[in-house]
């Protein structure tokens, strides 16, 4: 009973405190990125324009929700739900935190510690193609469609990449839960240093994973608009913005956990060095996105299927036979 | 360097000089070859670092436009005004209408009247700014240096009449008075020599 309640608290928890970061993500990569560009980004709202989310959220939920003509009704209007709810079904198995003790209970910031931790993450988050890609279908537009099958074609591609390079660091730790994960790494030293290849190659394929600048290319707002996006409104446009947000900062907790050795021996400062790395990634998103330009798409495929995925085979490859 | 030489020479530095790119590569070993040739070069962290340094430096442009507002020239074209003579403070526009003859949006609109001293008066006077395109013709061609343009750019109104109120336009007879009249430095203004160039009027021929 106790196990059920804590559940529910933490889920409660995961899902306030994730979707006001989606939020506060907005207002941080506006402020990064006009900082990188010479200026001062959303100022009128609030001091230092720190308002602007609430203005934002005010504006997204009471917008009309507008159902164009010749859309498929159902799947047009499911398609935004299956981002967020997959971006936020995937937290349920990453450690946030170390555990603490709060009035004598021990808190473990994890919903559910599956030994299948890894599969679960990355299965739910290959699930999060559906979003775009229905919506884009429903649509009944030609933008949304192209960025349909370009996110279809980004998202299955990149899972191979993400599946491969993950699997070398899985070798070595010997298990699937990002508990396990930070354990091994605490007792062994970070597996960046075993696996620097696996490290380079995950971080890629996280950015074409949640469909950040270089790999933009699902919602190329110059060339097809906002794709998948283009014929939504309100809310259900939000949905598919906070599911992208939640996953950044999803990856950004992952890729410390996997190979920069998460929080350690769990004490305060290691969390708070956990914070900081999960903070550097997130922030790494932002900062690429005002500094890269995005690749084509025929160059993305390329990326993947030419040079990514050999690497990690390479890399798999290496790793059985040091391992043997 | 003769006189004219600077700007025959069109190349704005002297440092312009022909990029020297590469040839395409054709086969696909070549191809590879570029890519990781560039992979490796580290260009990718060139970008990185100047727009780190960009936000490190804090080097803000933006100005905050209501609140902060950039000088203007004092040539600016803007909303015009019409003057008085500093003496006197009467209005210095003596109704001859080369403005509204030459205003090639038409819209300055006049009419005189003869005072009770048989003076020219102007009695309306109207410049319709939803039309202007403020060439600044008007400005020009003013022999009394009546109608100049101002520095007022922020024009906004909710009703089109707004744009042709005379009294707005009109320099307040106390400015005048206290010696705060600006005289308009663009088109039309008295260029800063024009005393040693005064001549008689030739009227020999």
């Amino acid at each position: 009973m106790a196990y059920l309640i804590a559940t529910i608290i933490k889920i409660v928890v995961i899902l306030l405190v994730f979707s006001a970061l989606a939020g506060l993500g907005t207002y941080f990569e506006r402020k990064v990125l006009a900082f990188m560009q010479r200026r001062l980004g959303p100022m009128y709202v609030g001091p230092y324009g720190l308002l602007q989310i609430a203005a934002d959220g005010i504006k997204l939920f009471t917008k009309e929700d507008i159902i164009p003509a010749n859309v498929v009704r159902p799947i047009f209007k499911i398609a935004p739900v299956i981002t967020a709810a997959t971006a936020f079904m995937a937290a349920a198995a990453i450690p946030f935190l170390p555990s603490f003790t709060i009035a004598g209970y021990e808190v473990k910031p994890i919903v559910a510690d599956v030994n299948i931790g890894l599969l679960y993450i990355f299965g739910v988050m290959g699930v999060g193609l559906y979003g775009p890609l229905l919506g884009g279908m429903a649509s009944a537009n030609k933008w949304s469609l192209i960025s349909a099958a370009r996110s279809a074609a980004v998202f299955i591609s990149y899972e191979v990449v993400t599946g491969l390079s993950i699997l070398a660091p899985v070798m070595m730790v010997g298990s699937l839960s990002l508990v396990d994960f930070n354990n091994w790494q605490s007792e062994h030293g970070w597996i960046v240093w075993y696996q620097p290849v696996a490290f380079i190659l995950f971080w890629i394929a996280a950015f074409a994973e949640t469909g950040r600048t270089p790999f933009h290319l699902v919602a190329n707002d110059h060339e097809i608009i906002d794709g998948f996006g283009t014929e939504y409104s309100g809310m259900r446009w939000g949905l598919f913005f906070i599911g992208e947000y939640a996953n950044m900062f999803f990856i950004s907790f992952v890729i410390p956990l996997v190979f920069l050795g998460g929080f350690g021996e769990g004490t305060f400062i290691d969390g708070l060095l956990f914070l900081g790395k999960m903070s550097f990634f997130f922030f790494f998103f932002l900062w690429t996105r005002a500094a890269w330009p995005d690749v084509r798409p025929d160059q993305l495929m390329w990326l993947c299927w030419k040079v990514l995925m050999p690497l990690a085979v390479i890399n798999v490859v290496i790793t059985g036979i040091v391992m043997m | 360097m003769s006189n004219t030489e600077m700007f025959r020479d069109r190349n704005i530095s002297e440092d312009y000089f022909l990029l020297d790119i590469e040839e395409y590569p054709t086969t696909p070993w070549d191809k590879f070859k570029r890519v990781v040739k560039r992979s490796l070069k580290g260009e990718l962290f060139v970008g990185l670092w100047v727009v780190l340094r960009e936000m490190i430096k804090f080097d803000i442009h933006t100005i905050q436009y209501p609140q902060e507002k950039l000088p203007i020239g004092p040539r600016y074209r803007a909303v015009h005004e019409m003057k008085r003579l500093w003496e006197s403070g009467t209005e210095r526009c003596i109704g001859c209408g080369l403005c509204e003859k030459i205003c090639i949006s038409n819209c300055i609109r006049m009419e005189t009247r003869y005072d009770e001293n048989q003076r020219k008066e102007v009695s309306e006077y109207s410049i319709n700014l939803g039309r202007c395109i403020f060439c600044g013709y008007c400005a020009e061609v003013c022999p009394e240096l009546a109608i100049t343009h101002g520095g007022e750019y922020e024009n906004a109104s909710e009703q089109r009449e707004h744009f042709i109120l005379y009294e707005d336009m009109l320099t307040p007879i106390d400015d005048v008075l206290n010696k705060k009249q600006k005289e308009f430095q663009g088109f039309g203004a008295i260029t800063p020599h024009e005393d040693e160039r005064l001549k008689k009027t030739p009227l020999a021929y």
